[in-house]
């Protein structure tokens, strides 16, 4: 189904929730998932037997698709367990759309819970371990004491030696997310209770001056660790007419992965692939994008990703984001308006917050609300940056 | 100090290369059908899907390609060793391997993307493999 200019109008989202709290106590994050689902459709309007297709990334104890719909109390007609990291959420609202459109579903719910950082599990800047059986890729790469830093850390050095990039053009990301933080109440109390040193606006000069963690990345290039969830509602056409909400349409998506070869340019990343793929299937331009979510795990990860989805030329990155370019007040191209993983909350696979800042912008619900935003993009990057990761892309709009 | 994490068996894509460790034999395969470098080894060739391939011991020269230094590893075996460098190193003979830079004074300053490495082993206790890392050339 299409509307004028041709974008199409299947699929949309009509009710969305962010769990409030970044440091949980006394619930688990099943439990979170739940409360976040009934949130999100109340939101929307619809009742909770409404649903009838669940995409579940496995996280909240790896119930997978069976556990998490007998968990729940649904028998849906989909199951879609697309699990590959943090884009995950961008993956399964492409699939809610292509399934819908399909007519297999009408009410489509997506959920998320984490405590990771109740159970300080090192998603930030510790180290890891290895677990599991035996894996070739565990056997070639877990002896070198890689930390999670320093992967994405491989594919800032190596984008400031190809294209001249500078710690001081990475920190304007962390200077803009903050900026929008500050204004959002949710990540102003995260940052209070996890204890951020420094809880005010930052400048470049703060950034660079923060500990270095992984040579070139600081500590404040990094996301913070916090617990968290949150839910989306995605409706058919039909359904989102009796929704209370006014529909946010997918209009375009698109998904890809990268990982290690022999000669790849570790500065590219999936978005090259997932980006081309939701723009031609919206049949927009990344200028007329309003505003932008973009997995904001390290501030590398951000500029990779703007460069590779055509926002700028590759390499051009850097100087791009200067000059407030991304601040929702003074910028063309808005980012992350809720604070971003950087300054509002990260428990692990944050994509699903980008397409619910998102639709908060759609619907002029933002805390930083970019005035008459009507084309939006959520780009979520999965895995890691520097070795394997997934990105997927989505374009959505408003009426 | 405690071991560094270490190879983990059976395993059998990786365990003719780890074996060779054991001699000092850094080794790669090429494909007999496409005739690309398959790395990291596994049984089949990820150009063409072949499973016909022949191993080669590399020279153990190369370039690093980007590296990082560490100076942050809550991990028991890395917390004690100050800061260290992680790097992806492109091997003469056409096949990127993830190491360490070791043999530089200061790891902060002494290393740079683009700069020639050569391969030196490390043997770990008990004997079971040996780690090839690589020092400036
Ligand atoms: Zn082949």
């Amino acid at each position: 189904m299409a509307s004028a200019g041709g974008q199409r109008r299947d699929a949309a989202i009509v009710g969305i929730y962010e769990y409030p709290l970044r440091k949980v106590e006394g619930i688990t994050p099943l439990e979170i998932k739940a409360e976040s689902a009934k949130q999100a459709l109340d939101d929307a309007g619809f009742k909770w037997s409404d649903v009838d297709a669940i995409y579940d990334a496995g996280d909240g104890g790896g119930a997978g698709g069976l556990g998490i719909a007998e968990y729940f109390g649904w028998q849906p007609n989909v199951i879609d367990t697309t699990a590959v990291g943090g884009s995950s959420y961008e993956f399964q609202a492409s699939h809610a759309l292509r399934d819908i459109a399909a007519g297999k579903a009408r009410v489509a719910l997506l959920t998320y819970g984490s405590t990771s950082r109740m159970n300080a599990v090192a998603i930030g800047t510790g180290g890891r371990t290895s677990a599991g059986p035996p894996s070739p890729v565990g056997n070639m790469e877990d002896s070198w004491g890689m930390t999670l830093i320093a992967n994405y850390a491989l594919v800032a050095q190596r984008h400031m030696y190809q294209y001249g990039t500078t710690s001081e053009q990475l920190a304007e990301i962390s200077v803009a997310t903050r900026h929008h933080a500050m204004r959002n109440p949710q990540a102003v109390r995260a940052m209070d209770d996890l204890g951020f040193v420094d809880t005010g606006e930052l400048t470049v000069q703060d950034v660079v001056e923060s500990r270095m963690v992984a040579d070139p990345l600081h500590l404040l290039d990094s996301c913070m660790i916090s617990d968290g969830g949150g839910a989306v509602v995605i409706a058919s056409a039909d359904a989102a007419r009796g929704a209370k909400k006014k529909p946010v349409w997918l209009i375009g998506s698109g998904e890809a992965t990268r990982y290690p070869t022999n000669d790849r340019d570790i500065t590219r990343s999936a978005a090259e692939q997932s980006g081309p793929v939701a723009f031609g299937e919206a049949g927009v331009r990344p200028d007329e994008i309003d505003i932008a979510m973009i997995y904001d795990s390290f501030t590398i990860t951000v500029l990779t990703i703007l460069e590779d989805l055509g926002f700028c030329k590759k390499g051009e990155g850097g100087q791009f984001v200067q000059g407030g370019r991304l601040r929702y007040d003074t910028g063309s191209l808005p980012l992350n308006t809720d604070g971003g993983g950087l300054s509002s909350n990260h428990p692990g696979m944050r994509g699903i917050f980008l397409l619910i800042e998102a639709a908060r912008q759609l619907r002029g619900e933002s805390t930083s609300q970019v005035k008459d935003a009507k084309l939006a993009l959520a780009h979520g990057n999965g895995g890691m940056l520097g070795s394997r990761h997934s990105g997927g892309t989505i374009i959505l709009a408003r009426d | 100090m405690a071991t560094r994490p270490l190879p983990r068996f059976p395993e059998p894509d990786t365990e003719p290369f780890w074996q060779a460790t054991k001699e000092h034999r850094l080794t790669y395969a090429t494909c007999d059908e496409c005739g690309k470098v398959v790395f990291f080894p596994r049984r089949h060739c990820p150009n063409c899907g072949s499973s016909r391939q022949t191993w080669h011991d590399s020279q153990g020269a190369g370039t690093i390609y980007s590296y990082s230094v560490i100076r942050q590893n809550r991990h028991p075996a890395f917390k004690d060793l100050g800061a260290y460098a992680i790097a992806y190193i492109d091997l003469d003979e056409g096949f990127r391997i993830l190491s360490n830079i070791v043999g530089v004074a200061d790891p902060t300053k002494d290393i740079k993307i683009g700069q020639r490495v050569r391969l030196r082993w490390e043997d770990q206790e008990g004997g079971e493999v040996s780690l090839p890392m690589f020092a400036p050339a």
